[in-house]
């Protein structure tokens, strides 16, 4: 049976994807973990402030995983939110799980901890860092309602591998943070077709800054999961980082100048750029196959 | 502050700092040796191109010079927001930058940050915010956004936000604010070139910025919260 990653609450999606039984929250709902600047807002709390921490394990595999819930402000990164992700990933360090797996729904620091929020996202980058030159693997499940914006994109940038179904975003600034900065003839944020052909699963897939592309369905994630235990080792060494560099510059070289996806997708060898965005996921896969890698 | 008037003022014994664009970068010589120099002018928003520039500038100092020293000048209103760098991965280009320093700190090239006009979010995130230690000059800006802006995307009241800022570091824009955060090590005032010789020489440590947030009474929560979820149920 099909259950939809998108539609599940965080708690909902690391019972779907864990062995059953398995998972154990650190710093639960019953410890009253809040946000004290929101409260100074009169705003409300939640008493996990947005993400789920724990251990469980896949397979067999032991990992620690943390779940954003954008049900709550957007899962968006305030002090506590931010260091509950900070101190899973140390945790990581020391205890060397399998993989750390960040399933990220968040349009990135919570404005109303301003501030802290961005000082808490750094500190989740530089841990991510860490613990990946610890050996660590970091994963990333992106597919999830609000999708994954500001700082929390640069977080999963940072991270071994992500994974999207297509209905996943990822990007810097949000369609809405540019429609309103820069005016709604530089980016539609209403337009959904073009914010998906931006920003979506199978863009990101075919520029490969995405590894895995699966179904909107939380069994299809952990399968993925799975996948990218057996073959993901942390290398960020130099050979590895002047090889990304020399990637993203050729792209800078040969899509700079693109105005639109359905361009690149031409470029990359797309016989019909137009009809990619409604193939189905398996028909999309097997019809890329032979472009990707090439950006 | 002028860029070429500040490089002057911190490096007295010389440098060949060169500029391109709103990119600068060269060599400096310091009374404890010599650093290389990073930096950006003009506020500039931080596209794709920049950043793939800021990764070069790292990736290279980390190759022809072994251990040496690199001073952050990063001058930032934060990431363009453009849909054509969004289509280009721009946050992959930020990230890019964040490896570069990481890994160069990781094979002991200290990093020292100072911000000296403008620190906004993502173009900050991704560069002096991966400093060993970093510093700021008293009319440095840094924020995430100003608070007219917080107070529309949020729907909290103006009043009520500048009301808070006076009593809550969280809020309002500012050096001081995130001094007391620790987010900034210290802000430098008098003889700049002999904070500089001391910012050279302190120990490195790992990220204490949690730490000095909680001692300076800034930021309470990071700290005791993260050391929970490193020791619970285990």
């Amino acid at each position: 049976m099909n259950c939809s990653f998108r539609e599940a609450t965080a708690r909902m999606r690391i019972a779907g994807l864990l062995d059953a039984g398995s998972f154990v929250e650190f710093l639960g709902p019953s410890q009253r973990a809040c946000s004290p600047h929101l409260q100074a807002l009169d705003l409300p709390a939640a008493f996990d402030d947005g993400v789920v921490v724990g251990r469980g394990r896949i397979a067999g595999h032991g990992l620690l995983l943390a779940a954003q819930e954008g049900g709550f402000m957007g899962g968006s990164v305030g002090e506590v939110h931010g260091a509950k992700i900070t101190g899973l990933l140390e945790r990581a360090q020391h205890e060397k799980p399998t993989a750390v797996l960040l399933l990220v729904e968040s349009g990135g620091v919570r404005l109303h901890e301003a501030n802290a929020g961005l000082i808490a996202v750094s500190e989740i980058m530089r841990a991510v860092l860490s613990t990946r030159t610890a050996g660590v693997p970091v994963l990333v499940l992106n597919g999830a309602q609000y999708g994954c914006f500001g700082g929390m994109s640069i977080v999963s940038r940072l991270c071994d591998a992500i994974i999207m179904s297509e209905e996943g975003r990822m990007g810097l600034s949000g369609p809405e943070v540019i429609e309103s900065t820069c005016g709604v003839e530089e980016f539609d944020s209403r337009d959904r077709a073009l914010v998906w052909r931006t920003v979506g699963g199978k863009h990101r897939y075919l520029t490969g800054d995405t590894a895995m592309l699966v179904e909107d369905d939380t069994a299809a994630f952990r399968a993925a999961v799975l996948r990218l235990l057996d073959s993901v080792k942390p290398d960020l060494s130099l050979d590895a980082l002047v090889a990304e560099h020399q990637r993203l510059g050729e792209r800078l070289a040969r899509f700079g100048g693109c105005s639109d996806a359905l361009e690149i997708w031409g470029l990359l060898g797309a016989q019909a750029p137009e009809s990619l965005p409604l193939l189905e996921i398996a028909e999309f896969l097997a019809t890329v196959a032979p472009l990707r890698g090439r950006a | 502050m002028n860029p070429l008037t500040l490089l002057t003022e911190l490096f007295p014994l010389g440098h060949e700092v060169r500029f391109e664009a709103e990119f600068f970068a060269g060599a400096a010589r310091t009374a404890v040796g010599e650093v290389h120099v990073i930096g950006t002018v003009n506020n500039v928003l931080i596209g794709a191109e920049l950043a793939h520039r800021l990764a070069a500038e790292t990736l290279a100092v980390v190759q022809a010079h072994p251990r040496r020293s690199i001073v952050l000048m990063i001058d930032t209103n934060g990431q363009r927001p453009s849909r054509r760098d969004e289509l280009l991965g721009i946050d992959g280009y930020l990230a890019l930058i964040a490896k570069c320093l990481h890994f160069a700190r990781m094979r002991g090239h200290r990093i020292v940050g100072l911000v000296y006009g403008k620190a906004v979010s993502g173009g900050f995130l991704a560069t002096n915010m991966l400093a060993d230690a970093c510093f700021a000059l008293p009319e440095a800006q840094i924020q995430v956004m100003n608070l007219p802006a917080m107070a529309r995307i949020t729907k909290v009241d103006l009043d009520c936000l500048r009301v808070l800022s006076r009593t809550s570091p969280v809020f309002a824009p500012g050096a001081e604010n995130y001094l007391c955060m620790g987010a900034i090590q210290a802000i430098w005032t008098g003889a700049i070139a002999e904070r500089l010789i001391e910012a050279l020489q302190a120990p490195v440590a790992d990220d204490r910025r949690r730490r000095d947030g909680a001692a300076r009474g800034g930021r309470l929560f990071a700290e005791p919260i993260s050391a929970r979820v490193r020791h619970d149920g285990s």
